[in-house]
């Protein structure tokens, strides 16, 4: 057992998952750091992992031309960062960036895609954890285009 | 309708945000009835016309109201100077359940203007703060510089016995909070859905969420509450503009459990 | 109470009733024709009631023939109801000045008739109506001083409808056409082989006190008996089905229906104007060119208009349909939840005065054979 296994196992995010399978991802995992303000991961670049943020809180933002870097989530201790690997082409579509000092376990998508390919139970129970996260960031992210609070300050 | 409006002297009106002011009017002759958190007041500023407004805050001789400029009279209401003086009806309406909440958790989730009517049902849960349990706060706002009482959020958020989320809907560079919907919030909160008292106001979409995710983690309908807003002209149940369903929001609300009209807000356009 | 003794008075000395009610201090309302149409009017003496008249009445169409006899109650109402009076059109609330360091001063509405009034020929339909607007002051969060001010002192003199309009349901809604109680005075108008005459009993004590003096003669057996056939030879112009209403007709809220009713609906309001029990009103605010007096009225309004249910920068019911359904609900269903009894109470004017002449009591029966969405 790697100190990393632990983690998965312990993590909310994996919770259920049978022992084996706590193992083959766990393979796939680094323990991550980034300091207060670097950048976490780009737009454009190879979306070639995801992350379990552990401690310290990560924004996701774009950058607009003329008004500078608008933040549309931030992501805490606990939540799932990283949704691109999943789909090609594999591409980051937004910075993310740390708000504070950020550790996460950083999961590499070549390996996790390759263990998922050669065993499709795994695919799938990871596909049951990552689904309803994204239905409500889906859901969340229509709450805030409907701009219900008003006119701009 | 009722007696004629009382005339009440402006005391200071702060501006909150580019659309939102607190006007704070001198009540010391004690001449309407005491208000309890929850409940609004009707607002004449002078020849423009009456208009609905949350108290905000009251204490002792003092009524406070924080009102989004939407139309003529809450522009007039934002104008205002200290010294002018408006008239005032009220209070009215069906109030935050305080005393249902005593030795409960309370859960208080506020979307945009909404945390005007539910800070009041806060300062009467820190005035008396052993008699409850958890106290959690959750607001949520479009950006930072949209944010109400910004001072007293900082005075919540630096006390240990209250748990306070705020969030904004996108910010820019210089934000260190949290940015997201208000809805994010809620996972990470804890509370007892068996011992809990929500209490909510918002845009009508925000609530129908909020309430929605609150009984599916446990809380009965009937322990959520809703503030809700229609057109009031007369704010005593005669007027007919507030109907909703079968509900007058002046005189049976605004505050409503989820139990009561979690079907009427399913139906367009009623 | 129950109805007193019963008197009866030739149609020939009605207006002894009339000058009764003249000496002991009220003004005097009663049905008049204007322009074709019975309307409601100030009642100097019998002379002035709707002789020899009856409506026709059908969806969006109103006529007076001739009865040729003298009757004055074969017709029923017009377009008026006695709600003008008690729950005026337009009335001031306040009135507020401002001196020049910005103080206000308000001071309450205008005063009504020094007189209270007496309502001379109220059918049954009407005489619920005032009770249903009696039970949305009484509900209130506060008193209404403009309606209690006129309310209060109110001698109310109903007639029972011998001849019920085309578009009459009073029996269905079981508020008529002949009443028991809820009266001062209670008249019935007979014409028969014993001559052309009223019956009039006390359903107060003081109606009865009133009544004393005049030594009237008492009504016969045979007078009783004259009443209890009129009534049971009323026709009704239209019945609805009462039994479940509500529930039914709230179960069908979301129903497509709505949408076909829309499409003749015109919004124009005439039916919440004619309704004596609609009572939805607005304020408006006006002030004088100085700036220094303003006033605040309050006017009818109706749920039909786009701008009654603004909210929020739009209308919640933005759409023909969802207004249609506000008010037909609003009358047979939420009523029964707000005030414990129904909103209609089937005079009939909404549909006399549609002018596509749509009918309330055959959408509720359409509504109801719908499926529940």
């Amino acid at each position: 057992m790697t100190p990393l296994a632990d983690l998965v196992r312990a993590h909310p995010f994996f919770a259920g998952l049978p022992a084996g399978m706590v193992d083959l991802v766990a393979g796939c995992g680094a323990n991550v750091a980034y300091p207060a303000g670097g950048y976490v991961f780009r737009e454009g670049r190879p979306a070639d992992r995801f992350f379990l943020v552990r401690h310290g809180r990560v924004s996701l933002e774009t950058f607009l031309p003329g008004r500078g870097p608008r933040v549309f989530q931030t992501l805490g201790p606990g939540e799932v960062v990283g949704a691109s690997w999943l789909v090609e082409p594999h591409v980051w579509s937004w910075d993310a960036r740390a708000l504070d000092t950020v550790r996460a376990v950083a999961f590499d998508a070549v390996c996790l895609r390759g263990k998922c390919d050669a065993d499709p139970t795994l695919g799938y129970a990871l596909m049951k954890r990552f689904v309803p996260i994204l239905v409500a960031r889906l859901q969340e992210a229509r709450m805030q285009a409907l701009d219900l609070y008003g006119r701009a300050s | 309708m009722t007696a004629p409006p009382l005339p009440l002297t402006v005391r200071e009106v702060v501006d909150e945000t580019a659309e939102a002011s607190t006007i704070v009017l001198d009540d010391e002759r004690g001449g309407l009835a005491e208000p309890v958190p929850g409940q609004f007041n009707m607002l004449y500023p002078f020849a423009v016309g009456e208009a609905a407004i949350s108290l905000s805050a009251f204490d002792a001789g003092r009524l406070t109201h924080t009102v989004r400029a939407v139309g003529p009279v809450s522009e007039a209401l934002r104008r205002l100077e200290p010294g002018a003086q408006v008239g005032v009806r009220g209070p009215f309406g069906r109030g935050w359940p305080m005393r249902r909440a005593r030795g409960r958790d309370v859960v208080l989730v506020a979307g945009g203007i909404g945390l005007a009517p539910l800070r009041p049902a806060i300062h009467a849960v820190l005035a008396e703060r052993e008699a409850f349990g958890r106290v959690l706060i959750l607001y949520g706002a479009r950006s930072p510089a949209d944010r109400l009482f910004i001072a007293e959020l900082e005075s919540w958020d630096a006390r240990d016995d209250v748990d306070l989320a705020v969030t904004v809907d996108y910010a820019d560079g210089g934000w260190r909070g949290r940015v997201g919907f208000v809805t994010a919030l809620l996972p990470h909160i804890r509370f007892d859905p068996d011992h809990t008292i929500a209490m909510m106001c918002g845009p009508e979409a925000m609530m129908r969420a909020v309430a929605s995710k609150l009984t599916a983690r446990g809380v009965p309908a009937s322990d959520v509450h809703l503030s809700m807003e229609r057109n009031m002209k007369c704010a005593v149940g005669t007027c007919g503009h507030c109907q909703f369903g079968p509900l007058f929001v002046c005189k049976d609300g605004p505050v409503f459990t989820f139990a009561e009209i979690e079907q009427l807000l399913a139906v367009r356009e009623i | 109470m129950d109805v007193g003794a019963a008197y009866r008075v030739p149609a020939t000395e009605l207006n002894v009733l009339v000058a009764a009610l003249d000496d002991a201090g009220y003004a005097v309302w009663g049905p008049t024709i204007r322009n074709e149409a019975v309307v409601v009017d100030r009642l100097d003496d019998a002379g002035s009631l709707p002789h020899g008249r009856r409506t026709v009445q059908a969806g969006g169409r109103y006529r007076l023939d001739a009865t040729g006899d003298a009757r004055v109650f074969a017709c029923v109402h017009g377009a008026d109801s006695w709600k003008r009076l008690l729950h005026p059109p337009k009335v001031r609330l306040w009135r507020c000045t401002r001196d020049a360091d910005g103080a206000l001063d308000f001071a309450g509405d205008e005063p009504p008739e020094a007189r209270p009034m007496a309502f001379f020929g109220v059918r049954g339909c009407d005489l619920a109506a005032i009770r249903r607007l009696d039970d949305v002051f009484d509900r209130a969060a506060a008193p209404d001083p403009v309606y209690e001010a006129r309310r209060n002192g109110l001698f109310v003199v109903a007639v029972e409808c011998a001849e019920p309009g085309g578009t009459c349901f009073c029996a269905s809604m079981g508020t008529g056409p002949q009443v028991e109680r809820g009266f001062d005075w209670r008249l019935t108008e007979l014409d028969d082989a014993d001559g052309h005459r009223f019956l009039v009993g006390a359903g107060s004590a003081l109606g009865a006190e009133l009544l004393a003096p005049l030594a009237l003669a008492p009504a016969t057996a045979a007078d009783e008996t004259a009443r209890r056939r009129q009534g049971e030879g009323a026709v009704m112009g239209r019945a609805l089905d009462t039994a479940g209403l509500g529930e039914a007709l709230v179960a069908r809220r979301e129903s497509g229906y709505f949408e076909q009713v829309a499409e003749r609906c015109l919004g124009c309001t005439n039916c919440t104007m004619v309704c004596p029990t609609c009572f939805c009103t607005t304020v408006e605010d006006t002030s004088d060119l100085a700036g220094t007096t303003a006033e605040q009225h309050r006017l009818w309004d109706s749920c039909f208009t786009l701008g009654f249910s603004y909210v929020n920068g739009g209308t919640v019911r933005e759409g023909g349909p969802a207004r249609y359904r506000q008010w037909l609900l609003h009358k047979l269903a939420t009523w029964w939840d707000q005030f414990d009894a129904c909103g209609c109470v089937g005079c009939g004017r909404c549909i006399t005065w549609c002018p596509v002449g749509i009918d309330i009591t055959a959408e509720a029966a359409a509504l109801r054979a719908e499926p529940v969405p």
